[in-house]
């Protein structure tokens, strides 16, 4: 069933503070098991071998050395999976091609980028494990690669794929292509539009790729016994969609396997698909013993989900009074390996926070040479929003306008109609242009080479498949068993808060925990910012419906009609004007007797949430540039977002600020370097530098809530809409600073000074 | 191979423990001694998430030998609560929400409470310098930078 | 008959159509009849796309109704990080 629950607004007692979280303490001690924390009795350590090349066919794979070595206890290459149709199939409701998964899991025909899974052995130990690798002989025959997005799409580029034809192309294309699918939006005319602009600027923008970076690698342990049943702990941001693709790849039936989701150490897309797992459990098929796989950190970097390196080209026209009447993009996005970057919904975001009568938007997304792109937090979008909003930057200081009064003259509205597809419903994005203007840190005066940027961001927030179960205990506590993985940003706390307004009681008479993927029906991944709108509204639903049977049980215990009892500050009482008078039972006094008068009382909700609300947010940044070196210096960061409702408003903070400093690590800092080899030169943390705390200011985090119409707290989801933004701000701070706009990111002292020295170059020339 | 013989206190107690040459601290502490509180996000000494102190000095693990902890005193995040009391520094993560995943938590901790025995009074300059060599990629560093400061203060007893 | 927009995309397998009218009752007779009218489409087109009936937006809602004055938009369904 589609669910959606119309919000309410009403008074609160626990949504809207600040508990502590329930798995707070196992964190802070240690306590908290993560992937690479589970054991079994007898397991096997697994390691991966992987391609050190770009593009590379392999004639073969001889693994007897290694499996001769004692202590070797299997070995697995492309042979012990099988061949998937080149088909769409649904599993757990990701649509993947399983064609593609089976071969980024474990290399087929070709190595495709450097770090491609082509065997894996297990071994008694990680020493010999490691020496078995590096007794494997792969015979490759070296092909020539391509890394860069507009060099793969040339016709003369190597193709990674023989069979891939451009899709939705017409005429059907007569040869293969890098280009694995055309997208394209238009409203309008988006010629006549330019044509009434007083004012056309066009630019072109590049930026790298960059990791999601969670400090945790992947970790899993699987189990495999010999009836065919398989046990998984892995750190994911879905179990159940690690099951179905698990089931897909070996062939084995759903309920065969059973996943326990760990403690997770950051995901933020990245683990949102099978890397290891496949991998882990056919190793303990083979070996008859448990087998653990942790992935190194040059192995996350060089072969789990990074984003896309891109090439986007923008071009937007308006008024001479500031209002936007035309815009056009074009977004060419680097896959990775395997079709499927995140091109469409940035494609879908490019433009959406504004009202623009013509619009046209065409975008490729295409295969090149470097691991398979994963989501990574509002995947897509701050790569596009770079452009539009430095485009947007430009027009406004050309006429002389505030960027923040700019944006408000042109923002998307309910009921603005977007170039994609539907209307807008009920969202915030004036709210928070509003918010932002107002801050004071907006008129903080700033001093030599300090300048201030402003951008926005859009997102599109999701619903999807989500199950809980929610179980009263004999002494009036409530277990809260939820399918929706806590990604780290405080879901359990915020859903187990949502349980206990519903019903009355304090937050901390409910805790909540992980199902395992046989306890409860199947849920999507904790993606889209989907954990506290769709998990909250499931919770909702369960609490319900937990309600409903306590009153009815209250009724017979009290020997009244259902109808004239209440459910109010977690009791069972008379309902206003009833003529039937009781004595009130709480939810505890039920819990003591429910054994005894008819069994105990659980709550359930199986939802597909609909009605996501979508998220704006408007950021200002002050940033200094030295102009000896080229280092950007973030002074002031300032985030007003809608959130709809925050239901524990630090978290929501934490989803701001996080979001904020990896948009700050893209824009600044963050890069793979690639050498001609095709192999990628800085899969370390010391090479690829992530933000740390001295590289950034506080963040001040203003919440904005607009109610979501569609969820029954107001709730939108934050945790994506807050990386928007931040590249696109940071390129508008430092050409208010140096007047120079640079447009390839990221912004790393040696590409900003060597613009300041270009610029001055020409200034003289 | 032969493994090494080693004596060490951690948390206080006495240990003894095998270990082969080129085991890490980071593998003993947590594959021979079972402390997995301590993480390991690189390996190489970037990340901080395997910090520890040994005989009071701030280190990453994962750049010490197994065989280095010979006779040496080891605190590790296991040691930091005194019972059923949580050490400032951890209720101060706690109430400020100065973690998210928390797999940089352990780190971050053991770190910052190094910081606040070398300096009790700090800056907020001095707590992110003090603290760059740990990686947090859930909070952005606000709210530990705030929980640190908070800690201070209430360590100093201001 | 319910008005359907196609969102840009689907044009090239469409002839260029964008715009259609239908007798449909819920989502799933939608992509039924759409694979029927528009023999181009792929075979996975439904798959991808998410509904807009009359301004509210659903994933993956087949039984969701569509009435004979509902306006439907499709466009491509989103996922997330
Ligand atoms: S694991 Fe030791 S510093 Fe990263
Ligand atoms: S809380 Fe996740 S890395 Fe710090």
């Amino acid at each position: 069933m589609s669910t959606t629950i119309k919000y309410e607004p009403r008074e609160l007692k626990v949504v809207g503070t600040r508990p502590i979280r329930h798995d707070g303490v196992d964190k802070v001690t240690g306590r908290a098991r993560y992937g690479a924390d589970f054991d079994l009795p007898g397991q096997l350590i697994g390691k991966v071998l992987r391609s050190p090349h770009a593009h590379a066919r392999i004639r073969s794979i001889d693994v007897s050395a290694a499996l001769a070595l004692p202590g070797v206890k299997a070995v697995v290459t492309r042979d012990d999976f099988a061949e998937m149709p080149e088909e769409y199939a649904a599993a757990g409701e990701i649509v993947v091609n399983f064609y593609d998964v089976t071969r980024n899991v474990m290399a087929r025909e070709k190595a495709l980028y450097d770090g491609h899974a082509v065997a894996a052995v297990a071994a008694t130990s990680e020493a010999i494990a490691k020496q078995a690798l590096k007794l494997i002989k792969v015979d490759y025959e070296v092909l020539p690669h391509v890394i860069d997005v507009l060099e793969a799409m040339k016709p003369d580029a190597p193709v990674l794929h023989e069979h891939q034809y451009t899709q939705l192309v017409t005429p059907k294309p007569d040869k293969p292509s890098n280009v694995a699918k055309r997208l394209e939006f238009k409203r309008g005319d988006v010629e006549a539009g330019f044509r009434q602009a007083d004012l056309v600027v066009e630019r072109e923008f590049n930026t790298k790729p960059v990791h999601q970076g969670y400090i945790e690698p992947q970790a899993c342990l699987a189990s495999y016994s010999e009836d065919g049943q398989a046990d998984l702990w892995t750190s994911t941001q879905g179990h159940f969609v690690f099951r179905a693709q698990c089931a897909k790849l070996l062939q084995m039936e759903v309920s065969k396997i059973r996943v326990m989701p760990t403690e997770i150490g950051g995901g933020f897309g990245g683990k949102n698909t099978v890397y290891c797992e496949p991998v882990a459990i056919a190793l303990s098929r083979k070996a008859h013993r448990p087998v653990k796989i942790v992935m190194t950190r040059d192995e996350v970097f060089r072969a789990t989900g990074p984003t896309s390196g891109a090439n986007v080209r923008v071009k937007m026209g308006c008024t001479r009074d500031g209002r936007i009447i035309a815009a056009e993009a074009v977004l060419n996005y680097q896959a990775g390996a395997f079709a499927g970057s995140s091109v469409s919904p940035a494609s879908m975001s490019a433009f959406t926070r504004y009202d623009v009568d013509h619009v046209h938007v065409v975008a490729h997304d295409v295969t090149v040479n470097r691991p398979k792109v994963a989501a990574y937090r509002a995947p897509g979008a701050p790569i596009v929003a770079f452009g539009v909003e430095s485009v947007i930057d430009e027009m406004a200081k050309k006429l002389g306008i505030d960027p923040i009064d700019f944006r408000l003259k042109n923002a998307a509205r309910e009921g603005t109609q977007s170039y994609y597809g539907p209307k807008l419903g009920s969202i915030g994005f004036i709210e928070t242009l509003q918010a932002a203007k107002a801050h004071p840190n907006y008129r903080v005066p700033l001093g030599p080479n300090q300048g201030r940027g402003v951008a926005t961001g859009f997102w599109f927030n999701a619903g999807n498949e989500t199950s809980c179960a929610l179980n009263i205990n004999e002494d009036g506590t409530v277990s809260l068993v939820l399918g929706v993985v806590d990604v780290a940003g405080g879901l359990r706390t915020a859903l187990a808060m949502i349980v206990a307004e519903e019903l009355g009681i304090d937050v901390d008479k409910v805790r909540p925990s992980h199902s395992d993927t046989t306890e409860l029906g199947f849920n999507f991944v904790t993606a889209g910012s989907r954990g506290t709108f769709a998990g909250g509204m499931a919770c909702v639903v369960a609490a319900r419906d937990a309600i409903e049977k306590l009153r009815q049980r209250a009724a017979k215990i009290r020997e009244v009609p259902v109808d004239a009892v209440e459910w109010k500050d977690g009791r069972a009482q008379p309902i206003q004007g009833s003529a039937h008078r009781f004595a009130p039972m709480t939810l505890a006094e039920i819990a003591k007797v429910a054994g005894k008068t008819g069994g105990t009382i659980a709550g359930h909700a199986e939802i597909n949430a609909q009605g996501a609300g979508p998220g704006f947010a408007t950021q200002i940044v002050d940033v200094e540039v030295d102009r000896e070196t080229g280092l950007v210096k973030v002074l002031r960061y300032t985030i007003a977002q809608d959130v709809g409702k925050a239901i524990h408003p630090a978290y929501v903070e934490g989803q701001l600020q996080g979001g904020v400093v990896q948009g700050i690590g893209w824009a600044l800092n963050e890069e793979y370097v690639y050498g001609k080899d095709g192999r990628l030169q800085n899969p370390g943390f010391l090479d690829y530098r992530v933000p740390v705390a001295s590289d950034v200011p506080f963040v001040d985090a203003v919440i904005v809530e607009v109610p979501n119409p569609n969820h029954p707290y107001g709730v939108r989801g934050c945790g994506e809409v807050s990386i928007i933004a931040p590249m696109a701000a940071i390129a508008n701070a430092v050409e208010s600073a140096i007047g120079i706009r640079i447009c390839e990111q990221p912004l790393s002292p040696p590409r900003v000074l060597a613009a300041i020295e270009e610029a001055a170059a020409t200034r003289k020339a | 191979m032969t493994r090494h013989h080693v004596s060490a206190t951690v948390n206080g107690d006495a240990v003894e423990f095998l270990c082969e040459t080129q085991q890490t601290l980071l593998d003993v502490l947590r594959n021979e001694l079972r402390l997995t509180g301590t993480k390991e996000g690189c390996a190489t000494g970037d990340c901080g998430a395997c910090s520890v102190t040994v005989d009071g000095r701030l280190v990453c693990s994962c750049l010490m030998l197994g065989v280095e902890a010979e006779g040496k005193s080891i605190r590790t995040i296991e040691g930091m609560a005194q019972g059923e009391n949580l050490h400032v520094l951890q209720r101060k993560f706690l109430e400020h929400a100065a973690l998210q995943c928390g797999v940089c938590t352990p780190g971050f901790l053991m770190s910052a409470r190094s910081l606040l025995e070398n300096n009790p009074n700090p800056t907020e300059s001095e707590v992110r310098y003090g603290l760059a060599g740990n990686l947090c990629r859930c909070t952005g560093y606000h709210k530990i930078v705030e929980a640190v400061l908070d800690a201070a203060r209430e360590m100093r007893g201001a | 008959m319910a008005r359907i927009v196609l969102s840009g995309n689907l044009a090239a397998v469409t002839g260029g159509e964008t715009e259609i009218a239908l007798e449909v009752g819920n989502v799933r007779q939608l992509f039924q009849a759409l694979a029927e009218h528009y023999p181009g489409l792929p075979e996975n087109f439904a798959e991808d796309l998410a509904v807009a009936i009359d301004g509210e937006i659903y994933q993956d809602a087949l039984l969701e109704p569509i009435r004979n004055d509902s306006e439907v938009i499709l466009f491509p369904k989103i996922a997330g990080g």
